[in-house]
């Protein structure tokens, strides 16, 4: 096959762009099958040309990276920046994770929102989110990159408010937004600290630059780096901006899946691989990196081991596995922790679709304690459900196994000096994520059935009685399903016999890395298979207190509950944090704006400005009408001073216009 | 010559203007007025200009102060008496008129040198004469301004005759 | 004599019939006085004018003052027939009591 030219780069996140245009203009003209055809269109022909460059880039003898650039965009002196597109290997596992499961969501909304009003609006802007989150993977300049950056919060914004009538979807919207915000504020430090340090934001210069000066270290770059995990953390929704990511569950399910499971969230850990060489500069940074890390992932296991909704559940999951992600980059492992970017992708995308599907099946139904024993009535739901199930649990050899694994091991190994600590964090978050994964299970597809059949769904549609979903939406399940387990294949390690393709495909952008790591790798191999088989006895301990509590001896989650009402209290209300950020941050900013913006600069100048024209007027207006006095002798005398003041001006002002 | 022409017409005429301010009766206030107009006559008389002199005689003095005079009598107007006035004219009118007075003889009096003597009877040197000069001029390059203030006059009778035309 | 006038003295003189005609112009009450007091602040420019066209030896200044002559006459007639218009509706030529013009 013909190499693919480096042209149709382009191409990629344009057609996704073209079809928004089309969607979003004439979508409301256009029949269902016509908007449903260009977005499907548009999005499966982007990913015919990212397969065709996976062929091109690994055929022997490829370049290990294809660029390609346009004119200038921004030119001053001792600055600039261009529209280019690069592609290394980095890119392109992301571009197929982007485009391969944004097809299959795409295939699947057809189905899901088939219903819905503003079907068009939703395709369009699931398209434009297509198109920033390719400009984002595929940008060559932090500019660039920024710009797909914020495009894909925009786009986040509009989808999770996309039932827009409904007051905490539209909240939601917001706040995913405004959080996403003070992300963006550090990212855009980072990028002014770049400019005024490197004088240039492209990643091949900048990352050169400091390649060539092997003794910098610290100091500006870990100020760049720690506002650049900032800028992440808010993406990724890690501690202390994840909070937007549970309420994104408000948005369709689809949405869930795309946005806030596979692509957007993963942007952060993308930026943070991207730029590794900048952050291995930088040991504290990284330190923090892997400390957000694995605080996320444990905190907000606990939150989601008792939550109700399904969603929530998997959206807390969400958080504490780009917590894991996040604890890879942390420990220098860089690849491992993309590995488990793309495994996570394909189950957590799974799992929300499958989530959607035993939703739509249920007309409409969320709350978990109204689900139970589905599985016999829609099968291929549940088949599917638990490949995600076990893949997230971290049991052999599904894919989330030797990712999960990968990452643990390495924290064991790596230098950092809380390793060992930050490794029995990720462990026992693994049992908790093993633990309320299975909790989900069971309590959805086991046990006896506690759903009634509602006249009307959430949405107002007639009910339909439990059944299996259309094909259109089991489609994208199974290959998912298939995903989930054939998917961490690509990354078996050494010890267990594989050859860890993975890690070799992503050794030419991660070079650096992986010499660091070179030495460690080689000798333990034992350790190595210890390590797996302790995580897999943990995966193993959380199932079984999952069947305990949910499947054998139903109730006694309850009972516990019961007892330890304080502990149940704080991690139902998720640690009380959304009231604390309110009380602390949201009130005074409230109030301080009230006080300032409304009183002082509204009321007082603003305001203040337009009474005082409007009094003045009046003033001078009373003031001068007493001139008119119809009295000829005041006229006269008025007439006389103004005669006076005239030849003074003309006498003595004559220096005043000659100027 | 001169100078002494000046000051004793000078002097008349100020005292006119003075007596016009300070008189009660309108009458009185007319005629010196009356005096002040021909004491101005011989002061353009002095400076040559005759025909000037002579048309202030024949039409200011002669003719608008007696409308003027005719008018007082037909309107029989009396003394003046005391109403409470504006206080806008004495407060801003007379310091108004006392700048202009100040600033006028202080331009005048800084271009003092500037301005140069004045020459008894002229600056013709009995070459032409000065109302062949003024004719020369009104009836050749002003021919339309002149013209046009014969209509001017014409409008001023018109309008003059209906204003005071008694009510029908 | 052979002393001279100079001509800053003739302008003087006539700035000061103009203030005396401006003060007159506020200080009397009646209308035919304040009239007059107008046509004397006439007169001074006039003097101004005549003084300056022998000054500059030129006649442009006399042809001024003439041209000033001609319209004084036409306003002293449209003038005092307005006031004896207003005198036949007011009965008073106190210029004090004619106000209807007043805000």
């Amino acid at each position: 096959m013909s190499p693919m030219p480096s042209s149709y780069l382009w191409l990629i996140p344009l057609l996704p762009f073209a079809g928004f245009l089309i969607n979003g203009t004439l979508g409301r003209k256009l029949p269902r099958a016509a908007v449903t055809a260009v977005a499907l269109l548009f999005t499966a022909i982007p990913a015919a040309i990212v397969a065709w460059l996976w062929i091109t880039m690994k055929a022997a003898g490829a370049p290990e990276v294809i660029g390609v650039i346009s004119q200038p965009w921004i030119t001053i002196t001792g600055f600039q920046v261009d529209f280019a597109f690069t592609v290394d290997h980095l890119t392109l596992i992301m571009l197929g994770v982007v485009t391969g499961v944004g097809f299959l969501i795409h295939l699947y909304s057809a189905g899901y929102m088939a219903h819905e009003e503003g079907y068009w609006r939703f395709f369009a802007y699931l398209n434009l989110f297509m198109f920033f989150m390719l400009v984002l993977v595929l940008a060559e300049s932090f500019l660039l990159l920024f710009v797909g950056w914020e495009g894909v919060g925009l786009a986040s914004y509009l989808l999770i408010g996309f039932y827009f009538k409904k007051d905490s979807a539209a909240n939601a919207g917001k706040k995913a937004f405004i959080v996403n915000r003070i992300g963006d504020f550090g990212f855009l430090l980072a990028m002014f600290l770049l400019v005024e340090h490197f004088g240039n934001l492209n990643f091949t210069e900048v990352f050169s630059a400091i390649s060539a000066n092997p003794d910098w270290h610290g100091g500006i770059l870990t100020a760049i780096a720690l506002l650049l995990v900032l800028g992440a953390a808010g993406k990724s929704a890690q501690i202390p901006l994840y909070v937007w990511l549970p309420d994104a569950m408000e948005g369709p399910t689809p949405v869930s899946a795309l946005i806030h499971a596979a692509t957007m969230v993963t942007a952060g850990i993308y930026m943070v691989a991207r730029c590794h060489v900048l952050f291995d500069r930088s040991p504290y940074a990284l330190g923090v990196v892997a400390v957000i890390g694995a605080a996320t992932a444990i905190f907000a296991a606990s939150i989601g081991m008792v939550q109700h909704d399904i969603k929530r559940v998997l959206a807390y999951s969400t958080v504490s596995q780009l917590g894991y992600m996040f604890l890879a980059c942390g420990v220098g492992a860089y690849a491992a922790g993309i590995f488990h970017l793309l495994t996570h992708a394909f189950f957590k995308a799974l799992l929300f679709l499958a989530a959607g599907s035993v939703i739509h099946a249920l007309s409409g139904e969320q709350d978990m304690r109204r689900m139970g024993g589905l599985r016999k009535r829609i099968p291929i739901t549940f088949w599917t459900m638990s490949a995600g199930v076990f893949a997230i649990a971290g049991i052999w050899p599904f894919a989330g196994f030797f990712s999960k694994d990968e990452i643990l091991y390495r924290t064991f190994t790596s230098d950092d000096p809380i390793g060992k600590l930050l490794w029995a964090v990720g462990l026992i978050t693994a049992g908790m994520t093993s633990f309320y994964m299975f909790r989900l299970w069971f309590k959805t597809f086991f046990g006896p059935e506690k759903f009634k059949t509602a006249d009307k769904d959430e949405h107002g549609h007639a009910a339909h009685g439990v059944h299996e979903s259309p094909w259109i939406m089991l489609f994208p399940l199974v290959v998912l399903a298939i995903l989930s387990v054939i998917g961490g294949w690509v990354g078996i390690p050494a010890a267990l016999g594989g050859h860890n393709e993975i890690e070799h495909f992503l050794d030419p952008v991660f070079a650096n890395a992986s010499t660091a790591e070179a030495a460690t790798v080689v000798v333990s191999h034992g350790l190595e298979l210890t390590l797996a088989a302790i995580s897999l006895l943990t995966a193993g301990i959380g199932f079984f207190f999952a069947y305990v509590f949910y499947y054998s001896k139903r109730g006694t989650a309850n009972a516990i509950a019961h007892k330890s009402k304080p502990l149940y209290n704080l991690l139902a209300n998720k640690f009380y944090v959304d009231e604390i950020y309110n009380t602390f941050i949201v009130t005074p900013l409230l109030m301080f704006t009230r006080l300032i913006l409304e009183l002082l600069v509204e009321n007082g100048v603003v305001g203040g400005s337009g009474q005082a024209a409007g009094a003045s007027a009046k003033g001078i207006g009373s003031l001068t009408r007493r001139i008119q006095s119809g009295n000829i002798r005041s006229y006269a005398g008025w007439l006389a001073f103004g005669a006076a003041a005239v030849l003074l001006v003309m006498i003595f002002g004559r220096s005043l216009w000659t100027r | 010559m001169q100078l002494a022409l000046f000051i004793i017409f000078g002097a008349l005429a100020v005292a006119g203007a003075l007596n016009l301010l300070l008189q009660r009766h309108p009458i009185n206030s007319a005629l010196s007025l009356v005096v002040v107009m021909m004491s101005l006559a011989v002061l353009y008389w002095s400076l040559g200009a005759e025909f000037l002199a002579a048309a202030q005689v024949i039409v200011y003095s002669g003719a608008i102060m007696v409308f003027f005079v005719f008018v007082i009598m037909l309107l029989n107007a009396g003394e003046e008496e005391r109403t409470e006035g504006s206080r806008a004219a004495y407060f801003v009118g007379f310091p108004g008129a006392a700048a202009i007075f100040c600033l006028l003889s202080f331009v005048f009096l800084s271009e003092r040198k500037a301005l140069g003597v004045a020459n008894i009877g002229g600056y013709l040197n009995h070459l032409t004469s000065n109302i062949s000069e003024l004719s020369t001029v009104l009836f050749t390059r002003l021919l339309l301004p002149f013209e046009v203030t014969s209509v001017l006059i014409l409008v001023a009778i018109l309008g003059a005759v209906v204003l005071a035309r008694k009510e029908q | 004599m052979s002393a001279q006038v100079p001509i800053a003295a003739y302008l003087i003189l006539a700035a000061v019939l103009f203030s005396i005609g401006v003060a007159a112009f506020l200080i009397k009450r009646n209308l035919i006085t304040i009239f007059m007091s107008i046509e004397l602040m006439l007169n001074a420019v006039n003097l101004t004018f005549v003084a300056f066209a022998h000054m500059w030896h030129q006649v442009s200044g006399q042809i001024f003052v003439f041209f000033v002559m001609v319209v004084a006459a036409a306003e002293a007639a449209v003038g005092l027939a307005i006031i004896i218009a207003i005198f036949r509706t007011r009965q008073t030529l106190n210029v004090d009591q004619i106000d209807l013009m007043k805000l």
